[in-house]
């Protein structure tokens, strides 16, 4: 490989490095880091995440943003509790579909729509649990088992959305009207993009996936609580951003948002390893999201 | 006598292309020096690497002046006043506060400067694009720049605002200002020029004289000689595919009739704020009208509806390239699909980006491209759909000569297959070359419309004419 093609691979997978780099310092000053048994765990807990910022990379793609995919998923796990998992789904999707709709029809700025989403649906957890934590059915008990020893079934899931939505991103025709509309959302009108019904399927697929976040999260834990979820928003957003999406539309891939979970993932399990105390994890994930922000804009110039 | 900026050998690259390669450059005190060359020459990189924002692989510069660039995209504050612009970053100030005394005092010096006479308090957003340039200029100057580079600073400017603009030129010159113009009108540049570097794919080819020829110019620029500035193939008129009668959008335009037959292509023309644009975009079903009907071949089209325009075989190239004709943040081959999206055929992708000389890989971030080369591709993206009619806004708005040219063959390729062309244009010499009828329209209304072989005059008494109502 020449120097040329060495660095455009470096630079288009900056994320990836710098997990692995990450990895490397981790697995230096705490070898426990590598067992087999940590890693999976390592991988389950970046599913949750994984799974709502596959559906927050639509939405970034296409230019846009959701807060309330954590409310999302905590309404959804809910609502499977008390019924069943499918209908958690479906309610999922709905907010996302309400979501979609106040910005295309209703012309709200996304950060607003989502914004009063967010209230809205975690409002609708309360009520609905009473404040109470609910006990999930069988189903939803078992996406957060382990299919087989040294199976968790949560990574499957990971991994099969994020094969979804690399296969919506890049295949389908709603895919490419994801990075034109965010690319420049005029130009899509004119070239004949229904650009507000499209919005309103985009934000209906955040729902989805933040409904499926939330129901493994429930699964895990066996049981959906009113609080659950709480700021995963932000970690999903995090996630987007640390794989190399741009806020302002256009730019995103599933690999690199999958290796943005893993990032938090590896950073939240390492600090755990190491002992250092939650209270400075908190300000350790932060500098690390800054810090990824800025190389990646670096490159860019 | 002494050159103010003194460059030599002057070598950039990008990634692996060679965007400049040993260009040598003298700008002196009292001259207009002009860059020309077609889009993608090298202009811009070597302003850029003038003026510091480029770094560069090989060659010197020397500068014994300071050095100021006016941009396309001007770099005011809109919402801030002339006074506060003109000396934005360097407010005058008394006790640590802004000295607005002070500042009013200084202005009018600064504004009369540039012979430009507004109110120092007025917002700049309040004000037309030709003042905000002379706005850009007096500040320029207040910071004692020795050399100007003006970047295409006439391709948003009407023809009077232009005049003006080349009498201030002049001027600067003759008070010892050394300028750098770029433009693509050729006219202009026979107008101002003292001296002219003539630069083709990143080398500079000659420096031409004040008195070369348009032609010379021309066959230096493209690298070889051109036949015809407008080679219209007219056609035998079909069936009309496209008629638009008594259409209105109250306050914008009014009781507009086109018709455009197959193998035909109509212009309109009109002063900028016309209506033109309007119309079209209505048409097109971009924005609504109030009454009146758009008919594609004989089927009406629902108002306010892109989707139907096109499935009913009409394009529009808008006149807004950056803004309203590509995915910046898409390669080029994306940007190609965007109307075709249903159909996955890469080959045609890449036979259309042949077919058109699209320099570039379809890979490539369409970003990258020079502006003849993205307009290429915004209309390639049409081709691609195959429309019946295709709307054209602008366009060779900012495209040099040579992409100027294949524009105007693939005009005459759609029309030799019975396709239709509607053209709206600013630019006279073309739209009365390239179409079999000018329409010509004043005030949202059509002023008349005038057979092929018009003279640019019969063009612009309709066009100025006043509402006699």
């Amino acid at each position: 490989m020449s120097t040329i093609s060495i660095r455009k691979y470096a630079s288009e997978n900056g994320a990836l490095a710098g997990l692995l780099v990450l990895a490397l310092v981790i697995a230096i000053m705490q070898p426990a880091f590598l067992n087999a048994q940590n890693l999976l765990n390592v991988g389950v807990q970046a599913a949750v995440i994984a799974i709502m910022a596959f559906g927050m990379t639509f939405v970034v793609v296409a230019g846009g943003i959701d807060l309330s995919v954590g409310s999302i998923a905590a309404l959804a796990a809910m609502v499977g509790a008390l019924t069943a998992g499918p209908i958690g789904l479906l309610v999922g999707a709905l907010c996302g579909l309400v979501n979609g709709a106040l910005v295309s029809y209703g012309k709200l700025p996304p950060f607003i729509a989502t914004l009063a989403m967010l209230s809205v649906a975690r409002g609708l957890t309360l009520v609905f649990s009473e404040g109470q934590p609910h006990e999930t059915d069988a189903l939803v008990t078992f996406l957060g088992s382990n299919l087989a020893p040294m199976v968790p079934l949560p990574l499957l899931l990971m991994l099969a959305f994020f094969g979804i939505t690399g296969l919506v991103l890049t295949r389908t025709n709603l895919g490419r009207r994801m990075y034109a509309i965010g690319g420049n959302e005029e130009a899509a009108k004119l070239s004949g993009i229904d650009v507000r019904r499209n919005k309103l399927w985009i934000y209906a697929l955040s729902g989805l996936f933040a409904a499926a976040a939330g129901l493994v999260l429930a699964g895990r834990l066996g049981s959906a609580g009113p609080q659950a979820a709480v700021g995963y928003e932000l970690d999903a957003i995090a996630a987007v951003v640390i794989g190399g999406a741009s806020l302002s539309g256009g730019v995103g891939r599933a690999t690199g948002t999958l290796v943005g979970a893993l990032v938090l993932a590896v950073l939240r399990n390492g600090l755990n390893l190491l002992q250092v105390p939650p209270f400075w994890q908190q300000v350790v994930i932060g500098a690390v999201i800054a810090l990824a922000a800025l190389l990646d804009s670096l490159r860019r110039r | 006598m002494n050159a103010l900026i003194t460059a030599r050998g002057i070598t950039k690259h990008f990634g692996a292309t060679k965007a400049l390669d040993g260009v040598d450059l003298d700008i002196f005190a009292g001259e207009v020096h002009v860059l020309l060359g077609e889009n993608g020459a090298g202009k811009s990189t070597l302003v850029k690497v003038l003026a510091g924002i480029h770094g560069h692989d090989a060659g010197t510069i020397e500068g014994h002046s300071s050095l100021a660039v006016i941009h396309q995209e001007l770099a005011l504050v809109p919402e801030l006043s002339v006074a506060e612009n003109l000396f934005l970053n360097r407010l005058p100030r008394k006790y640590g506060f802004v000295d607005r005394a002070e500042m009013r005092r200084r202005a009018p010096e600064l504004l009369n400067r540039v012979g430009l006479n507004v109110d120092p308090d007025a917002k700049v957003k309040d004000l037309g694009i030709a003042q905000q340039q002379m706005i850009e200029i007096a500040r320029a100057l207040d910071k004692n720049a020795g050399v100007l580079i003006l970047d295409e600073p006439t391709a948003v400017l009407t023809e009077t605002e232009t005049d003006r603009l080349l009498q201030i030129m002049a001027q600067l010159r003759d008070n010892g200002v050394g300028l750098v113009f770029i433009t693509h009108h050729l006219d202009e540049i026979q107008r101002v020029a003292d001296r002219i570097t003539v630069l083709r794919d990143g080398r500079s080819v000659g420096v031409l004289g004040p008195k070369a020829t348009t032609q010379h110019m021309i066959e230096l620029m493209v690298g070889r000689p051109i036949d015809e500035q407008y080679p219209r193939a007219q056609q035998r008129p079909g069936q009309p595919l496209l008629s638009i009668s008594g259409l209105t959008k109250r306050g914008v335009f009014e009781d507009i009739t086109i018709e455009v037959h197959a193998g035909e292509v109509v212009g309109i023309a009109g002063l900028v704020g016309a209506g033109r644009t309007e119309v079209v975009r209505a048409a097109f079903g971009v924005d609504g009208y109030d009454h009146g009907k758009v008919e594609v071949d004989g089927k009406p089209l629902p108002s306010h509806n892109v989707q139907a325009a096109i499935k009913a075989g009409l394009g529009l190239v808008p006149e807004d390239r950056k803004g309203q004709g590509l995915v910046l943040t898409a390669t080029v081959g994306r940007n190609l699909e965007l109307v075709t999206l249903g159909n996955r055929d890469q080959q045609r992708l890449h036979d259309i980006a042949g077919k058109l000389r699209i320099k570039g890989r379809v890979e490539q971030p369409v970003k990258e491209l020079s502006g003849g080369n993205q307009q290429k591709v915004v209309i390639g993206k049409w081709l691609l759909a195959d429309p019946k009619v295709l709307i054209l806004d602008e366009p060779t708005r900012g495209v040099d000569v040579g992409a100027k040219v294949e524009i105007y063959e693939l005009i005459n390729r759609m029309t030799a297959q019975g396709r239709a062309v509607l053209l709206v244009s600013s630019d006279l010499p073309e739209v009365i070359g390239m179409s079999d009828r000018v329409v010509v329209m004043a005030h949202g209304r059509i002023a008349g419309e005038l057979p092929k072989g018009a003279i640019q005059d019969q063009v612009m008494a309709l066009a100025v004419q006043e509402i006699s109502a």
